[in-house]
């Protein structure tokens, strides 16, 4: 922690806000990202610190909160097959399917467990052999990797009872379909997890095409405020470029090992993205070689006709296009106790955050 | 989505348990005194004023650092009298066991919660024993109820009646950390902590901080759904607001750093020890320092006061100088901590 508070240091974030102030002179609109961003920002009332003509909009990085309602209703109907342990990492539990939500089900007497590692999973999975151990891979760059340690794990341990059902992306392709469509943004406050996984040459193309900043930045304040700073001046000078401002964690080429695991188990393929439609190669799906691990090739189930999102717009709000207070049901139909859309689920998502924290703009 | 089950949430102690509270139990057992849904129910008897409360102890694991149920079991129901204003007298004392579970356990347990007993000086009165198959229940579930007299002039602490602008907000200590001990306790997690549970009964503390003033205008103790459970039972539907100072509130650093890597709000995790007051502004310090010289109050400070503006809403003033809401925890975040 006294690591940490250097970071969070109040005369830092004071003297970064004075020069944020002295050197914008121009409306900005700063995206960030990634879910842990917006969380951090509202948990520390950032948006309160900054000069009005800096707008911050959260992005579509909140993996729960784009992905689509139909994979809900496929763990559901895996949940529900009787020799079936579905394990995920707690933050899909409460995510309304079409018609239920893993809670629901696992109120209901279906094996459905939380667990914070793949490894868990893989335990599970050991401990069970009659059973069929199930396990939920979400998320971008920074969860890919122990879901692919997973299957390599299960294949040198030779389980014959554990398999990934995979909603895993990765977050470029996102990044350049809401330029295409015209979504407002000025800036990039780029993943700090991703890019420590990735590097940084994934975002290149951001500055070169589009002629968009992108900062790397940490999750503490003043890491954040000191992104938000560099692309400010990248912004007022008209020279966007890729930077790290969150060189303790992130080195320019990334964990190649990581990548190489990933690579090794996962390829892309077209997904769909809640807000965004169908992007091309956005998504991983499991390689051939250890498709005996893929839930989706494995289990045949019968799932229900997916259900449309109705006056719920997280697709709207993950694209920045509208803060989550814009929405109808936020608030009143949607909190995080009874919520309508992934977004107001989900510890990253940006209707949660804005929920439970408000901080004042 | 129209619920057909009972969840893990709705014992939280949260937005779930009090929905339950409101659209079930008030539904049905609605009366005058169940409405003010205080810590404790105030109970005119002849020419007394009582407090009465029940609480049931479901922790798992039922030994974790600093504690056992047994220790739960007489705090939870001692402060809810103490924090209503009331002296605690007596306590029943409902066990319901598993077939198969250690004797030798069961007899630590009783043991601790007649020591504590005898340290919160109260007395178990009565009590009950059911067992039931193997695997029906987990180890031990205990209820306990109390009773403790309430003096004519702290009748209005439950309800918060008297709390104006500028009174202060205090806390006896550091917050979070009964709930990140007993988490570190299960070894699904597989963390080697230092915390230790901060169950403590505390009429004791609460005498202390009334030989000081009698201005003390509103108490809770800060358990499931940690201190902004509290607070925001403070604000919520009244006439004035809350402003918390992140900094002033009392974080253990090992508490703050399990909190980060789970993902966890410390003002959200469960305390077992933690009185939050509303004191008058003129009395506050001298009521803090009192307390910082009992052992259950050595952290005590003041952590915010009660505005004029605002009102029905509590803010924090942020540790790098912003600010946001205060909000309540909603769904299950760790279910069975007490």
């Amino acid at each position: 922690m006294k690591y940490s508070s250097e970071y969070r240091n109040k005369e830092k974030v004071k003297i970064l806000v004075e020069k944020i102030k002295s050197v914008s002179s121009k409306p900005i609109t700063i995206m960030e990202v990634c879910g842990g961003h917006t969380m951090s920002i509202q948990k520390y009332g950032i948006p309160s610190l900054l000069p009005e003509n800096i707008n911050l909009i959260s992005g579509p990085g909140c993996p729960v909160c784009v992905t689509d309602r139909k994979y809900i209703d496929q763990s559901i109907a895996y949940a529900r097959l009787d020799d079936v342990i579905l394990t995920t990492y707690g933050d899909l539990i409460r995510v309304p399917g079409s018609s239920s939500s893993l809670e629901n089900e696992r109120a209901k007497g279906h094996d459905i467990r939380i667990v914070y590692s793949v490894l868990d999973a893989i335990k599970i999975a050991e401990e069970n052999p009659e059973k069929k151990i199930i396990f939920l891979g979400i998320g971008f760059e920074t969860t890919t990797p122990s879901s692919a340690v997973g299957i390599i794990t299960a294949k040198q341990k030779g389980l014959d009872n554990f398999y990934v059902y995979s909603a895993h992306k990765i977050m470029p392709p996102a990044m350049s379909a809401l330029i295409d469509e015209d979504v407002k943004i000025d800036a990039y406050l780029g993943p700090g997890h991703v890019t420590a996984i990735s590097g940084i040459s994934i975002f290149d193309f951001i500055p070169e095409k589009y002629g968009l900043g992108v900062v790397i930045s940490g999750f503490e304040p003043v890491d954040i405020l000191g992104a938000i700073l560099l692309l400010v001046e990248q912004y007022e000078k008209g020279k966007p470029a890729v930077d790290i401002h969150y060189k303790r964690m992130v080195k320019p080429e990334g964990n190649i090992v990581a990548q190489q695991t990933v690579n090794k188990v996962f390829e892309l393929r077209d997904d769909w993205w809640r807000g965004l439609g169908v992007l091309p190669e956005s998504g991983l799906a499991i390689r051939k070689e250890f498709s005996k691990y893929d839930a989706e090739k494995v289990f045949e189930v019968e799932v229900e006709p997916t259900k449309k999102d109705g006056a719920c717009i997280c697709g709207t709000v993950l694209k920045g296009v509208a803060k989550p207070f814009e929405c109808k049901l936020f608030g009143k139909a949607c909190t995080p106790m009874d919520p309508v859309g992934p977004c107001m689920v989900s510890s990253e998502g940006a209707c949660h955050a804005y929920y439970k924290y408000q901080s004042l703009n | 989505m129209k619920r057909e089950n009972i969840l893990l949430g709705h014992g939280s102690g949260g937005k779930l348990s009090h929905d339950l509270i409101d659209k079930l139990f008030m539904k049905y057992f609605d009366n005058e005194i169940l409405a003010s849904q205080g810590d404790s129910s105030i109970l005119e008897v002849g020419s007394q004023t009582l407090s009465f409360t029940t609480d049931s102890f479901v922790v798992s694991p039922i030994f974790f650092p600093n504690g056992n149920i047994g220790n739960l079991a007489i705090a939870g129901t001692v402060n809810d009298l103490a924090v209503s204003g009331a002296k605690p007298l007596y306590l029943s004392a409902g066990f319901i066991l598993e077939e198969g579970f250690s004797l030798s356990e069961l007899e630590i347990i009783v043991k601790t919660m007649a020591e504590d007993a005898k340290k919160a000086g109260v007395k178990i009165v009565t009590g009950d024993t059911k067992v039931v198959e193997r695997g029906h229940a987990d180890k031990i579930f205990i209820n306990t109820s109390g009773i403790g007299i309430l003096a004519e002039n702290r009748k209005g602490i439950s309800s918060g009646e008297d709390i104006r602008v500028g009174d202060k907000i205090i806390i006896n200590g550091a917050v979070g950390d009964h709930g990140m001990a007993v988490m570190a306790a299960r070894n699904e997690l597989k963390i080697n902590s230092e915390i230790k549970s901060d169950c403590a009964p505390l009429n004791g503390l609460i005498d202390v901080a009334f030989e000081v003033t009698d201005k003390i205008k509103f108490m809770r103790d800060a358990t499931r759904g940690g201190l902004s459970s509290v607070l925001t039972e403070l604000f919520e539907r009244k006439s004035f607001g809350v402003e918390i100072m992140e900094e002033a509130v009392p974080v253990h650093d090992n508490v703050s750093g399990m909190c980060e890597l789970l993902g966890f709000d410390p003002f959200q995790v469960a305390n077992e020890g933690k009185v939050v007051m509303v004191v008058d502004a003129d009395a506050a310090e001298d009521v803090v320092a009192a307390m910082q010289k009992h052992k259950y109050g050595k952290e005590a400070a003041i952590i915010g006061e009660i505005t004029g503006t605002h009102a029905g809403k509590g803010w924090i003033i942020t540790s790098i100088g912003g600010k946001r809401v205060i909000d309540m925890l909603s769904g299950e975040q760790l279910p069975r901590i007490c």
